[in-house]
């Protein structure tokens, strides 16, 4: 079901923003003045290693944790609709899927049973949570995400423990729901391989923002390096990301070798990153 | 039928309500350790109640909500792990109410009635607070019902969705604090977190749904707290410890029954490659 979007972020500017945002744990800098935004009918993807503070600048977007430096700046009435990473409810509570989507938003069974099917499983309804699958897990938790309407969705690995067929699927999918609900999409990524031509702009992060996609936000950042942007069309980039932390590297957009990129990719790129390692 | 033991069975059954849905959301959300924990520091509330000069089954339950409330302030400021938190805090008030209880002379303690329960120590007093304290934690528990669930299930996804989490596991455990204080005087103190988890361990495998094994966890409790008091009265054994064997059978017997299966419009479509 679409819906008209009458909600924040009609044009104007992003739906969420960080600006500058710092957390401290102790003595530990997790996240160093960290800027972010996601628009609306945007895909952004956050990319970094574990530990590089992904989640907590997700739980600091979220409103989850306070950042002791800068601010997170909401547009008034942003429903967000967040799929965390894992869920771990006690398998001793007896939770059917369709309860479980219920507690997010009241819904009528119909539109429960519309929504999964929408999201490619149609057959859980009745399950119990317990029971599901990995892969079938990440759709349920999309599905009640989209349940609250949701102005900007936040997926916390909605890849992980997905088999790589099922990636690109449900990658497609994430896309397709975009357009659908005409929503912001903040991912987040801890080891991405596979970056598909449906993000529109990829951040890595490694306590502070190594390197963004996006051309303004490059500008805005001379001293980091741009690695990705350039979206090609249909094509999968992928990414190799066993960086060791270098600053003064001159990137450019690189698709890397590995799956192929046929027509859309500039062959001048294409050298480019035969030569060179995406580092940042 | 006497005084003391209809008093019994009437406090005794406002327990068993009160611990049903409770005793779920402490297995679901595996908190038993810290129901012990508070059931360990009940009898400091009794040698501080005689101390203040109150009714000691409100010393009992003001020093559990102290506690509870400590705790929850105490786990968020991820010092220690939580367990190793809870096994501080119950044996030092443990080892504090002892002493303190043997340091005040005039206090005469039936210990085995604490640490046991004693179904003829119920008094009217005590009645009347079991019955407060029970209404009021089944009308707090039915009010944050979907709060809780929420929760339970993850408690960022409920922060999201605006679930105030902070408020909601305050309440629980002010509510579990209440539940063991007013427990500890149907079944003991070491023994009253059995009555709280027993009869909702042994809901769980006839339950599809949260609600069922909530409200299954009650008639079980109520079940063990009539048949125990009656066994107790007739074979005058103690009462606390013939209320969990009961709630024990019941687990017992559940385990092997057939597990509840939910009820699917198409039952088949799960079938295959699970």
């Amino acid at each position: 079901m679409t819906h008209p979007n009458h909600g924040p972020g009609g044009d104007t500017g992003p739906l969420i923003e960080a600006r500058d945002v710092s957390v401290y744990f102790r003595d530990r800098t997790i996240l160093d003045r960290v800027d972010l935004h996601v628009a609306r009918g945007e895909i952004v993807t956050v990319v970094g290693l574990n530990g590089a503070g992904k989640s907590t600048l997700v739980r600091a977007l979220l409103g989850l944790i306070t950042p002791q430096g800068g601010r997170i700046v909401r547009q008034p009435g942003l429903r967000i609709g967040y799929s965390p990473q894992h869920l771990h409810p006690d398998a001793t509570l007896p939770l059917s899927v369709a309860r479980f989507l219920t507690l997010g938003a009241r819904s009528p069974r119909k539109r429960l049973a519309a929504l999964l099917a929408e999201v490619g499983v149609a057959d859980v309804l009745d399950s119990p949570m317990a029971d599901i699958s990995g892969g079938e897990l990440h759709r349920v938790l999309l599905a009640r995400a989209l349940l609250r309407k949701p102005d900007l969705l936040v997926l916390d690995e909605p890849l992980a423990g997905v088999d790589v067929a099922g990636q690109s699927e449900l990658y497609r999918l994430i896309a397709e729901i975009r357009d659908r609900y005409a929503c912001g999409v903040l991912l987040v990524s801890h080891d991405l391989h596979v970056v598909m031509a449906a993000t529109d702009r990829v951040v890595c992060i490694n306590h502070h923002v190594c390197c963004t996609g996006h051309p303004e936000s490059v500008t805005r950042h001379p001293e980091f390096v741009a690695l990705f942007g350039r979206h090609v069309a249909d094509v999968l980039a992928v990414y190799a990301h066993d960086h060791d932390h270098q600053h003064d590297v001159a990137g450019e957009p690189i698709p890397l070798e590995g799956i192929a990129a046929p027509t859309a990719s500039p062959s001048a790129t294409a050298e480019r990153a035969r030569g060179r390692a995406a580092e940042c | 039928m006497e005084d003391f033991f209809l008093r019994a069975l009437l406090g005794g059954t406002g327990v068993a309500l009160a611990a049903g849905p409770i005793g779920c959301f402490i297995v679901w959300r595996r908190m038993v350790y810290f129901g012990a924990a508070l059931a360990h520091s009940a009898l400091l509330g009794v040698a501080l109640g005689f101390l203040l000069g109150i009714d000691l089954s409100i010393g009992v339950v003001a020093l559990c909500a102290v506690l509870a409330v400590l705790f929850v302030l105490l786990e968020r400021q991820h010092r220690l792990p939580t367990d190793t938190l809870l096994g501080v805090l119950a044996h030092v008030a443990l080892a504090a109410g002892l002493v303190v209880v043997a340091f005040l002379t005039t206090l005469r303690v039936d210990l085995m009635g604490y640490l046991f329960g004693d179904i003829l120590a119920v008094t009217d007093t005590d009645l009347a607070v079991i019955v407060v304290l029970a209404v009021i934690t089944l009308a707090g528990i039915a009010l944050l019902w979907r709060s809780l669930l929420s929760i339970t299930v993850d408690e960022d996804l409920a922060a999201v969705e605006g679930v105030p989490v902070t408020g909601v596991r305050l309440a629980f455990v002010l509510m579990v604090a209440g539940v063991v204080a007013i427990g500890m005087k149907i079944v003991g103190m070491l023994l009253i977190l059995s009555l709280i988890i027993i009869p909702a361990a042994a809901a769980r495998r006839l339950s599809t749904t949260p609600e069922q094994m909530a409200i299954l966890a009650m008639v079980i409790g109520v079940l063990s707290v009539v048949i125990g008091l009656y066994a107790s009265l007739h074979w005058d054994l103690p009462s606390g410890p013939l209320v969990v064997v009961t709630a024990a059978l019941f687990f017992a017997i559940s385990q092997a029954m057939p597990r509840a299966r939910p009820l699917s419009i198409h039952p088949h479509t799960r079938s295959a490659g699970r």
